[in-house]
């Protein structure tokens, strides 16, 4: 055992050492320490730099709000995470540890320059410093900046731990297993109200760990704590332990996160690493404490210099003593608890230093029977050595009167300025704060939510009041719920309860100008930054936060969001509750992205639909692309083959003889009533009364504005119902708008929509050759020409399979689509394929049929339009039944900007030297105007047409309907490219190849 | 995450089963073509930004598939009441809101 680890302290097991690493150095703790508690232990205060002076730094605290000692921590190759807090790390066989911000080692840093250079570091350094010369911005300052910024070093291997997601519904959740919130689970785990109780922290006690000395009904704390957790247990309570309740949120609603295996040497299989909890709890009790406060004077940074609060956590529950020659500076009762415990464990306690002109009698007498040296009315005004204290320079006070400063020995510093309730989970619930002058902190004062604190965070003091409050509170939640709570008040012997005074900078006779007295440990901030940002003219608080970044790092202020308020609404000459205090937010500590992210990762990150047809594709070799959530086969490369000779060969072999097609993502709705022609009527631009059963039509949908917003073709099988299809994205968006319409205008229609997307297979086959390969696989219908015309369809046979057929073309060859229940899609896929052999049919995929079907000049809703396009301006208004008496967008289309001159509108677009234009591109008349010219438009759908020989494109123009045959310029990097406006229909504009 | 009543479903649901479907109680006029460009523009495009209860619709989307209406407190965001489509504006003084 080391020299620090006091015998018959604490709760680590003696029994079992643990070797761990820091920085490469092994060392040997005990099971149940920290990182913090075994390096301390072993002497080790030295754990890390700071962000930004690069200060070497110690822990200050015994808990998740501890601002200084973070490091990485590793666990073989992938499992490597930064900015952990060696104060909460407990420690395993052959855990890795480093230290931060450091370059070349923890004990000579270079970034310690940035110590030197304090001045420049001041408050607002980055506005003040970084503004001039502009030129000085990438090549000077940002690279500057970054390698500054930041915490730590982000992990570069994926991660290969695996994190869960869980709900859990309750009656009660308690927050914090302190004594007030232990109390509380007890009191309200009555009449079978369901009651969680979760804590942070390895193991449940909050303070009563600490406070060992304490009687609870005549029970010793520890044994009483026992007794307790079995009876919580017996009544039903589920504890949860390293576990952190991070988040308060609409509706009793709590995010929780689970910390499963990061302690544990060996992992057990299949257990993720965290796991997230979302709580509904009808009554939350939060009891989550109190944090103590550091004083503020020169020198408080030094390795060695820490909470006296924490100093007791250290030597109680860890068996640590934290120095050997401590001395203790306080401003509150609770750290001359500390000192005696120190003391009496084997302790020189130098002195203890009180701000205070007067102490308890009682404190006095038990310091003088351990003859320990006091300083009442004194304070503080440096300290000395470099990576450990070695002495504190005291002054004495007299009537606000610093007197000559003298220098006390010692290893450590133990300060405490007083306690500041947690009110973190409070403040996420918007709930409001009343000011205390007393005891100069926010209490907690009215919240939306459904919820009660109890305890240390509402200002109580002394382990009898808050397992009282703790009790109330739980018995009152438990009667909201129709419980009857039994009583549970009890009383508590050696309970060390005090008060104290808040301080600002503690006086001092050195220059404060020079002072570097900190406030917010991990960001650097000082005393004196918040002052200058007060004289620089911050007046609120989220002002001076912002300007100095106090409050700002991963702790959030947990220690310094107070003493920052104090300090400049002293320098504002105002009370603190007119300066205001920074509302806290989610997450309470620093949340792993894998908690967050749980099981929604990899393929498991967004849902991939695929369609029946996917597996042939896939064999086939298709390169995929995805649309919407679809995974859809993009083109088909034979060996050898780039992605434009696919697509050159795929678009000759469906013009030339047959290509075939999984359309299958086409979004499909069924619209069926006696009141369906009367609503399609309504919600589509065209007629729809006159559409004989077995004819369909291309479909226009625009929204009430009178812009474009869906399209596709629609069957009309019997005379009340209609075969809906939609474009791919677009099938859900287009379903909400027709129930919108339908529910909330036209409940009297008789109407019944049903999304079919996934019930059907859609196989489309286009060319010349397609009636001949399918004809003798339907039966029920002659594709002919007479009997099934271009724009027609019918439910028959094929391939003995109950389809829905229809004649239409997206291609401006023959096609055909043909719908199959969708388990059977890809035996007819299989059946097509083989009997298209004789044709050589070719499989094609969405790039062949985007060129195709801008051959034809056929446009795709979401890239040819934008929302802002009219069916006039996509030359659709042959779509448009200008004799309805009204339809969706009707009264839209007439609005004085959409029929105004000049307007943007579909066009073709050749270039003169047969280059293939960029989508994307803006598009200019005058290409020698000056700069920024006007821009008039844009490509939206550029390929290569063999077809046509050259490549082709369709662009929104201004104007550009009138503009036929004028020449256009498109400006690239490189040059500028002159094109000619054409129509859009690049192929066979009689339509004559539809025609079998 | 909020947690919404559906006047359909007579169920208290998590906020991630609905969608928001903007301001409630814009009716659109029966006969659009008689609007004005002022009435149409009102209709289309000008809405409420209440600070304290608004009327607004939602959709049960991954439920009943039903539309509904519900006053929501945006201050407090909380729910004061949900009621079907079609039925009046409730009483604002009788849920308890602040009425502006
Ligand atoms: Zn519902």
């Amino acid at each position: 055992m080391s020299g620090n680890r006091v015998a018959g302290k604490g709760r680590v097991d003696v029994g079992k050492s643990v070797r761990f690493t820091f920085d490469g150095k092994p060392f040997v703790g005990l099971k149940g320490d920290t990182v913090s508690s075994a390096l301390l232990a072993n002497g080790v205060h030295l754990m890390g730099r700071s962000f930004k002076y690069h200060r070497p730094r110690g822990p200050v605290a015994a808990g998740s709000e501890e601002p200084n000692a973070l490091i990485g921590t590793r666990r073989g190759p992938g499992r490597f995470e930064p900015n952990t807090r060696a104060t909460v790390q407990e420690i395993w066989q052959g855990l890795e540890t480093t230290s931060q911000n450091k370059y070349p080692s923890l004990k000579w840093d270079i970034g310690a320059v940035n110590d030197a250079a304090y001045m420049l570091f001041s408050a607002g350094f980055y506005y003040k410093t970084f503004m001039w010369p502009k030129s000085f911005w990438h090549r000077v300052y940002e690279p500057f900046i970054r390698a500054a910024a930041g915490l730590g070093v982000s992990p570069t291997e994926e991660d290969p731990d695996t994190y869960a997601s869980r709900f859990l519904h309750c009656d009660v959740l308690v927050v914090g297993a302190g004594p007030a919130g232990l109390a509380a689970a007890r009191a309200a785990a009555v009449d079978g109200l369901k009651v969680v109780l979760v804590d942070e922290n390895a193991e449940v006690g909050g303070s009563l760990l600490s406070e060992p000395q304490a009687l609870v009904d005549g029970q010793r704390a520890w044994d009483w704590l026992a007794a307790e957790v079995e009876a919580l247990k017996a009544a039903g309570v589920r504890i949860m332990t390293r576990t952190t309740a991070i988040g308060y949120y609409h509706q009793n609603m709590i995010g929780m996160v689970e910390r499963l295996t990061d302690h544990l040497s060996d992992l057990p299989a299949d257990t993720p690493r965290e796991r997230m909890w979302r709580v509904r709890a009808k009554r939350v009790v939060l009891a989550q404490g109190a944090l103590e406060k550091p004083l503020v004077f020169h020198g408080n940074d030094c390795p060695g210099v820490m909470l006296a609060g924490s100093a007791q956590t250290y030597l109680n529950r860890y068996g640590v003593l934290v120095g050997q020659r401590p001395v203790i500076l306080t401003s509150h009762d609770s750290a001359w608890f500390a000192a005696f415990d120190l003391a009496d464990a084997g302790a020189q306690v130098q002195a203890i230093v009180d701000t205070r002109e007067s102490v308890r009698d009682d404190l006095l007498a038990e310091a003088g029977k351990r003859g320990i040296r006091l300083k009442i009315g004194h304070t503080a005004t440096a300290t000395k050595g470099r990576l450990r204290v070695t002495s504190l320079r005291v002054n004495p006070v007299t009537d606000g009167k610093v007197g000559a400063g003298y220098v006390i020995g010692c290893d450590a510093v133990l300060m405490s300025g007083g306690w500041t309730p947690s009110l973190h989970l409070f403040s996420h619930t918007r709930g409001s704060l009343a000011w205390d002058e007393d005891l100069t902190t926010f209490l907690p004062k009215d919240t939306p939510e459904n919820c009660v604190i109890a305890g240390a965070s509402r200002g109580l003091w002394g382990v009898e009041a808050v397992l009282n409050d703790g009790a109330d509170k739980g018995r009152a939640v438990a009667a909201d719920l129709g419980g009857t709570g039994g009583e549970t008040a009890c009383s508590v012997a050696s309970d060390r309860t005090g008060t104290g005074v808040s301080h600002t900078e503690l006086p001092t006779d050195l220059n404060p100008g020079k002072a570097k007295a900190f406030v917010d440990y991990q960001n650097d901030v000082t005393a004196k930054d918040l002052r200058l940002a007060v004289r620089e003219g911050m007046r609120s608080i989220e002002h001076v936060k912002r300007y100095t970044t106090n409050g700002m790092a991963t702790d959030q202020g947990k220690m310094s969001n107070i003493n920052g308020l104090n300090i400049a609404a002293d320098a504002l000459g105002k009370k603190q509750p007119q300066v205001g205090l920074t509302t806290f937010r989610p997450p309470y500590t620093p949340t792993s992205f894998g908690a967050f992210a749980g099981y929604h990762r990899g393929a498991h990150f967004e849902v991939t639909r695929k369609t029946r047809i996917d597996g042939w594709a896939e064999e086939n070799g298709a390169v995929f692309e995805p649309v919407g959530q679809w995974r859809r086969a993009w083109h088909f490369p034979k060996p050898g083959e780039d992605m434009d000779t696919a697509v050159r060969r795929e678009c000759v072999a469906t013009r030339q003889s047959v290509g075939i097609f999984d359309a299958s993502t086409l979004g499909k709705i069924e619209v069926v009533g006696p009141d369906a022609v009367e609503f399609m009527n309504r919600m589509y631009t065209n007629p729809w009364t006159k559409l004989a059963p077995g004819r369909c039509r291309y479909g226009l949908l625009c929204g009430d504005d009178g812009f474009i917003r869906d399209d596709g073709v629609i069957g009309r099988l019997t005379t009340d119902r209609f075969h809906v299809t939609t474009t791919t994205g677009g099938a859900a968006r287009v379903l909400n708008m027709m129930e919108d319409y339908l529910q909330t205008e036209w409940p009297d229609l008789n109407v019944w929509l049903t999304s079919t997307t996934e019930q059907w297979a859609t196989i489309a086959l286009n060319g010349p050759k397609a009636a001949a390969l399918l004809a003798p696989l339907v039966e029920g219908v002659d594709l002919t020409d007479e009997a099934f015309p271009h724009m027609s369809c019918v439910e028959c046979t094929v391939a003995g399979m109950p389809a829905r057929l229809f004649r239409v073309s997206f291609t401006g060859e023959i096609g055909f689509e043909v719908n199959v229940p969708a388990p059977r899609g890809r035996t007819l896929w299989e059946v097509l394929w083989e009997a298209g052999r004789q044709y050589d049919i070719c499989a094609y995929g969405t790039e062949t049929m985007h060129v195709l079907r801008a051959e034809k000049g056929y446009i795709i809703v979401g890239q040819d339009t934008d929302g802002t396009v009219t069916p006039k301006d996509a030359g659709l208004d042959w779509a448009v039944g200008k004799s309805k008496p009204d339809f969706v967008g009707k009264r839209g289309m007439a609005r004085p900007d959409l029929t105004s001159e000049g307007r943007k509108q579909l066009v073709g677009l050749l270039t003169e030297d047969h280059s293939r234009l960029e989508e994307g591109a803006q598009i200019v008349f005058d290409p020698t105007q000056a700069l920024p010219m006007t821009m008039v438009g844009h490509v939206t759908s550029s390929y290569h047409s063999d077809a046509v020989g050259r490549p082709i494109a369709l662009a929104l123009v201004e104007g550009g309907h009138g503009r036929m045959g004028e020449t256009v310029h498109i400006p690239m990097p490189d040059r500028t490219i002159a094109a000619k406006i054409t129509p859009m229909v690049f192929v066979d504009p009689d339509n004559a190849r539809l025609k079998i | 995450m909020l947690l919404i009543t559906c006047p359909y479903c007579e169920e208290t649901l998590p906020e991630a089963e609905f969608a928001y479907a903007g301001q409630a109680h814009v009716i659109r006029p029966e006969n659009p073509s008689g609007q004005s460009d002022e009435q149409w523009e009102e209709f289309l495009f000008i809405r409420e930004n209440p600070k304290g209860p608004h009327f607004e619709r939602w959709r049960h989307l991954h439920g009943c598939g039903r539309f509904f209406n519900a006053v929501r407190d945006t201050v407090s965001d909380k729910f004061l009441t949900t009621y079907r489509a079609g039925a009046p504006r409730p009483d604002l003084a009788s849920l308890g809101g602040d009425a502006k």
